[in-house]
């Protein structure tokens, strides 16, 4: 067991793969030379070489769209996108072919391949640098979306994300990057996709968040009987266990980054009505950014959902 | 400070096949007799399976169909100079490329007939899916040819498109990375000079697709289109070129789509008559037959034989692709991801 934080995790991942398959191979906006503008992959250039690691022009599209040639050829290639915002540019490919070259070609063809790209507010970044869009990919049939909380499960879950059969968007809470210390394992391991994690346990209350907020969650229940279910793969969300987790409370907050109007928390509302309703004994709430564009750092704070809203939801529901 | 030159570039055009039939016997490239036929039949067998397609959607067999008809040189041409280790990724224009390397040709009639099953290509042929967004596909053969050499494998990729797709960011995305790494890669652009009603001088203020090229340090060529043996020259250059590591080459083939768009358009809204009768006359089909005639290769009983062939191959292919039974509704899950989802696997069962 090493301490490491997330951005070492996760080179800690890459190399791994990287050495157990020569069919994985990075590509993209300054991974080499540079390592990455958050040094995600640095040593891996001298350590694999250009034919592995590879600077690519500054080509959104062409990235995912270069990669997906290449899944279909038979490697399993890891592209980044410098930030979130700027997959917009790549939405094309990803939509129209990486999620369903395997239908389309009816399995003769697949795209086993990841999209890493840093996502979330927090980071007083320029413009479309700290975007939380996820919801968006998790409506695309054929595309997993996975968000860790943390070094030890950033580290297995991509790993389970390069080696699964189907493309897998990988999205790097970039507040946290360097926030959280976690021991990790040197070795590879896997934190399995679809599986969602008790992040903490407790009674009275569940709260449902992933990623970026998970950190703030938690500091938002404390001293309350709160469970936190962190769940770590986006798309497919793992229904059983947010639905046991609310049959023993009958209390839900969700809690996401992202703008509320059609946010992944209204289909786990959705679910857990569908699914769950007699379990409830309070109405569902969902703590999330206001329907506005992210605003620039000025007025981030006022933007993200804090502590303070968190808790003001929990005890709001605790009344019940 | 003086205002220097730093470039100038020339734009070259390749014609071998004249109207007439004559050839350019020092640019004629080294064809045998037997491989003369060979492609003649395949463009009979394409303008049939066209012909046929046309037919079948008009009759409610097969849904919308965008027709190859004067554009089979391009396709035959190119698709010839192909080896079995090269990869192709098309757009959705060109059947004559699939007939000619042998694709299934049900598969082709299942696939505009609404049946995704017909993607499913043979394992034995390189060849991605049809691509109905236009220019997407073109980073893929990027991708493909960065695989290849990054395997040492001797595959070239040969990736299609249209005059459209030259105005979307995945052509100059596409390129510029292949003109970057140098890849073995050849772009061939089927000029067809109408992208549904817009026509060439609106898709673009260049005077040829070619020259395009020459902004990704690419080399780019325009052939007749309407010229079997100028398109299959370029490719095969190109290719040889790709193979021994000289990076992509764009060949623009400059060519004409005789019919509408697709059965759903109707091309006499914005185009004349006039100019539909001047691309007939240089038909692909007939200036071949031409030369084969003064090479004591065609006559019309030879037109004939091999007409009625082509016609008997498209009838056994109609005949496979109806009687194929329906597809199950489980296959849209099982071809959505290896793995099922909990709530996928319920959807399922209740459809």
């Amino acid at each position: 067991m090493a301490v490491m934080n997330m951005v070492q995790a996760i080179n800690s991942a890459l190399a791994l793969e990287m050495a157990l398959d020569d069919r994985v191979l990075l590509l993209g906006e300054d991974v080499g030379r540079d390592g990455g503008v958050f040094r995600v992959s640095e040593g891996l250039l001298e350590r694999f070489g250009a034919e592995r690691v590879i600077d690519t022009p500054l080509s959104e599209s062409a990235i995912v769209g270069a990669a997906i040639g290449m899944a279909a050829y038979g490697l399993r290639p890891v592209a980044e996108i410098q930030f979130m915002g700027f997959t917009y540019a790549a939405m094309d490919q990803l939509f129209t072919h990486a999620a369903r070259l395997r239908s389309r070609s009816r399995g003769r063809f697949t795209s086993p391949l990841v999209v890493r790209t840093p996502y979330g507010g927090g980071i007083k970044a320029p413009e479309l640098h700290e975007e939380s869009s996820e919801a968006i990919f998790c409506h695309m049939p054929g595309i997993k979306v996975v968000v860790p909380s943390g070094p030890y499960c950033a580290k297995g879950l991509l790993t389970a994300a390069i080696r699964d059969p189907d493309p897998v968007l990988f999205l790097e809470p970039t507040r946290l990057y360097r926030l959280i210390k976690e021991e990790v394992p040197e070795s590879d391991y896997l934190v399995p996709m679809g599986k969602a994690r008790v992040a903490r346990q407790g009674g009275s209350v569940t709260v449902v968040s992933w990623g970026s907020m998970l950190d703030t969650v938690l500091k938002a229940v404390e001293g309350r009987d709160a469970e936190v279910i962190d769940l770590l793969t986006l798309s497919p969300f793992d229904v059983e266990t947010v639905l046991a987790s609310v049959a023993r409370t009958g209390r839900v907050v969700i809690v996401h980054e992202a703008v509320l109007s059609c946010g992944l928390g209204a289909e786990i509302a959705a679910t857990i009505a569908e699914e769950g309703i007699l379990h409830l004994r309070a109405p569902i709430i969902r703590v999330a950014a206001p329907d506005v564009t992210m605003p620039m750092p000025r007025l981030e704070g006022r933007y993200l959902p804090d502590a303070a809203r968190i808790g003001r939801a929990v005890d709001q529901l605790l009344e019940y | 400070m003086p205002e220097t030159t730093l470039a100038s570039h020339a734009i070259h055009r390749l014609e071998i096949l004249g109207e007439d039939g004559d050839v350019d016997k020092a640019l004629m490239p080294e064809l045998s007799d037997e491989r003369i036929v060979r492609m003649y039949e395949m463009m009979v067998l394409a303008r049939s399976f066209d012909e046929r397609a046309v037919t079948l959607q008009r009759e409610g067999r097969l849904g919308t169909y965008p027709p190859i008809l004067g554009q089979e040189a391009a396709q035959v041409g190119s698709a010839s100079a192909l080896l079995p280790c090269d990869w192709v990724v098309p757009s959705f224009r060109e059947m004559g490329v699939h007939i000619t390397l042998g694709y299934p040709i049900h598969r082709l009639f299942q696939y505009w007939g609404g049946d995704e099953r017909g993607q499913r290509g043979p394992e034995s042929l390189n060849i991605l899916p049809i691509c109905v967004a236009v220019g997407t596909q073109i980073p893929h053969g990027v991708g493909i040819a960065m695989a290849a050499r990054y395997r040492r494998d001797p595959a070239v990729v040969c990736t299609y498109f249209g005059d459209g797709a030259t105005s979307k960011g995945d052509f100059h995305e596409g390129l510029n990375m292949a003109g970057v790494f140098k890849l073995p890669a050849v772009f061939i652009c089927q000029n067809n000079q109408w992208a549904i009603s817009v026509p060439l001088k609106q898709q673009t203020a260049a005077a040829t697709i070619a020259q395009k090229g020459v902004a990704y340090g690419i080399d780019g060529i325009q052939v007749d289109g309407n010229d079997i043996f100028a398109v299959y020259r370029a490719t095969s250059d190109a290719l040889a070129k790709a193979r021994s590591g000289g990076g992509p080459t764009l060949i623009e083939c400059l060519t004409y789509r005789i019919a509408d768009h697709t059965t759903a358009d109707d091309a006499g809204r914005y185009r004349t008559p006039d100019e539909v009768a001047t691309w007939r006359r240089k038909d692909p089909l007939l200036r071949l037959e031409r030369f084969m005639a003064g090479r004591g290769l065609w006559d019309d009983d030879v037109g004939r034989r091999v007409r009625e062939e082509a016609v008997a191959e498209i009838d056994r292919a109609v005949l496979a692709m109806e009687s194929a039974p329906q597809p199950e509704a489980e296959e849209m899950f099982t071809n959505t991801g290896a793995t099922l989802s909990r709530r996928q696997i319920r959807q399922m069962e209740v459809i």
